[in-house]
């Protein structure tokens, strides 16, 4: 049974969303088929979803065949979404070229064997190339220093 | 002639000079992606959306399609030199592609992937031209009974002809569709799974999720594994074909365009299928199947062929129905609908230049193609060489920036991390996330089309079915559903798809 884990794992993800939507929606107006509701369409998907979800996973019990998950690449994982939300919260704050410098060195640092002086380097020339894309070709109005930066 | 009137529009309005360096930007960019494994012409069209947000429609439109059919060649070229597709409907290429590589002749498979594509291209942009007035007045007389089953039909046949588990693709599809009811109701204004977050009221950003799941999930994978790339590629010298090559390509060259032409049409990887297709007749078709495999020129010729007329094809239901086949169709109907267009059978009476001009700039982007990729050749070849370490911060800081562009909300960037490890999780669970994207985008309408049927007949469900032209979609989609679940179909699919992986 053991190697049937990624199809068990998927429908469980599958039920799980399906149930979140279907009893969120079930919070709406449902409506009837004739004048539907905002909730009919979702509550309807939702249902099937876990229905579709428990035949996946019941499917994998029977047939118990699948593959290995394989390596999950945590540090990469972490770095990554790390660096998408603090360019988000930093991009008006601290401005475009501080908040780039850290997202792109954060994001570089992300790479199997990556060390810091190679990924300052990358990181310094994604955002001199990023401005020269996007402030200076396509006039995107963004500041290079933020706010928080001006006292 | 109605025909030559509007490709005289279309090329006058391609032919302007903004729009010709827009095509020609969008095939240079297509290539490069096409050639650099690790980055794909989805994950590029979605970055670059919000970019071309300041544009005109038409200049905007023509550089996103040329990215694509761009795509296309750039993969051909790393499938022969090195054995590496960089684009999945180049796979079959590189089986005997490579295999002339290593026997020298290089030069040959690079050329007869450049003709073929031409030809193939401008036969598939011709036939765009001529098959969409009819199909778009024919689409007119649908209703939004019509239309529900229609889409219920591109969905469905999007999993016929994907790779991989039928019920997964299903679950794919539903959860596509039930992110894209995110947002307020259109027709009782509610805002549904917004949690009271106002920046949910418009709905999910179609860029973020298109990035995140093209783009950061794709990275995810690749961080996984090494990815060293050892770049060893025999020089290329003398590009002409010989007499006996121009001889044996004739027919594969025909036949694949002819295939593809009509495969392309179809929705899933009807681009992908095309090459496979093609690949398969070829072997059956030729005196000496042996030497498939081994480095036969028909099996570099036919597949090249066929999944260029597709991807020129695959307009067909995009500008004629506002129904995307693909991912990347999607991203293109996104594209329309950023800009105030909506995509559908008036978009050709309504936006002539628009639709005329797309299709002439395709022609003249193929033509680029052929200047760009022969000559340049060394010049692509060392882009490999570009490590991965460098383009993937080079992915995330431009999809950062272009996709808060959009909106200047921090919100939207939030939402690419949020879909680039949902997509993740979904991949790595052995989902492919091209459903999901579909389901997203067609949901709204797919809701839409279904209540406003029922307002219209009472509640009464019998209206998919006891008018016509909605009941035979509806056939189409429960027949292309029972061939994807059939074993042997099955088996057969399962095949055409194995060396893609």
């Amino acid at each position: 049974m053991h190697g049937a884990r990624k199809d068990l794992l998927a429908g469980a993800v599958f039920v799980g969303f399906g149930l979140a939507f279907a009893i969120t929606a079930n919070t709406y107006e449902v409506g009837s088929a004739l004048r539907m509701g905002p909730g009919y369409f979702p509550l309807v998907l939702g249902s099937l979803l876990v229905l579709l979800g428990i035949a996946i996973a019941v499917k994998a019990f029977v047939a118990g065949e699948g593959d290995d998950l394989g390596p999950v690449p945590w540090k990469a994982l972490v770095l990554l979404v790390a660096a998408l939300l603090f360019f988000g919260y930093t991009v008006r704050g601290l401005g475009l070229i501080p908040s780039m410098l850290v997202t792109v060195f954060m994001t570089a640092m992300a790479g199997r064997n990556a060390r810091v002086i190679p990924s300052a380097v990358i990181a310094a020339s994604l955002t001199a190339l990023s401005i020269l894309i996007f402030v200076i070709a396509l006039q995107l109005r963004l500041p290079y220093f933020g706010f928080w930066l001006q006292g | 002639m109605d025909i030559l009137q509007n490709l005289g529009l279309g090329f006058e309005t391609a032919f302007t000079p903004i729009n010709l360096l827009f095509a020609f930007i969008g095939v240079a960019l297509g290539t490069a992606v096409g050639v650099l494994p690790g980055i794909g012409p989805t994950a590029t069209i979605a970055m670059l959306l919000p970019i071309t947000f300041g544009f005109e429609p038409v200049t905007s439109l023509i550089m996103l399609a040329g990215i694509y059919y761009g795509a296309q060649y750039g993969g051909s070229t790393t499938a022969i030199l090195i054995n590496l597709p960089g684009e999945s409907s180049a796979a079959v290429t590189a089986i005997d592609g490579h295999q002339m590589a290593r026997q020298g002749r290089a030069g040959p498979a690079l050329a007869t992937a450049a003709l073929g594509s031409f030809f193939a291209g401008t036969v598939g942009t011709l036939a765009l031209a001529l098959f969409a007035v009819p199909i778009s007045k024919a689409a007119l007389l649908f209703g939004p009974a019509e239309y529900f089953s229609l889409v219920v039909l591109g969905l469905i046949a999007s999993i016929a002809l994907a790779s991989g588990s039928v019920l997964k693709a299903l679950a794919m599809i539903v959860l596509g569709l039930l992110l894209g009811t995110v947002g307020q109701d259109t027709f009782s204004g509610t805002p549904r799974f917004t949690f009271g977050l106002r920046e949910l009221y418009g709905g999910l950003d179609f860029v973020a999720l298109a990035v995140g799941l093209f783009g950061v999930a794709e990275i995810l994978r690749n961080l996984e594994g090494d990815i060293t790339r050892s770049v060893m590629v025999q020089k290329v010298k003398n590009l002409w074909l010989t007499k006996d090559d121009f001889r044996r390509i004739r027919g594969p060259v025909l036949r694949g365009t002819g295939l593809g032409t009509v495969l392309g049409v179809l929705p899933g990887a009807g681009h992908v299928l095309a090459s496979f297709v093609s690949y398969s007749a070829e072997k059956r078709v030729s005196k000496r199947p042996q030497e498939f495999g081994k480095g036969a020129i028909e099996g570099v010729a036919g597949p090249e062929s066929a999944n260029n007329a597709a991807a020129q094809t695959q307009f067909v239901p995009l500008l004629t129905l506002g129904l995307p086949v693909s991912p990347i169709m999607a991203l293109l109907l996104g594209a329309f609908i950023i800009q105030g267009i909506v995509p559908g059978p008036n978009v050709i009476t309504d936006e002539p230049e628009l639709v005329w001009g797309l299709i002439a700039s395709m022609w003249i982007g193929n033509f680029f193609l052929v200047l760009l990729n022969l000559p340049l050749i060394g010049l692509w070849v060392k882009m490999l060489t570009i490590p991965y370490r460098i383009l993937f911060p080079a992915i995330i800081a431009f999809a950062s920036i272009g996709t808060f562009s959009i909106n200047r909300n921090p919100f939207d960037v939030y939402a690419i991390a949020f879909f680039g490890i949902l997509g993740y999780v979904l991949i790595k669970l052995g989902n492919e996330p091209a459903p999901l994207l579909l389901g997203f985008v067609l949901g709204p309408l797919l809701e839409t089309y279904l209540r406003r049927s029922l307002i219209i007949s009472d509640g009464d469900p019998s209206v998919f079915v006891t008018r016509p032209i909605s009941l035979v979609l509806l056939l189409l989609a429960l027949g292309a559903f029972v061939l994807a679940v059939l074993p042997s179909v099955r088996r057969k699919r399962d095949e055409v798809f194995e060396d893609e992986d």
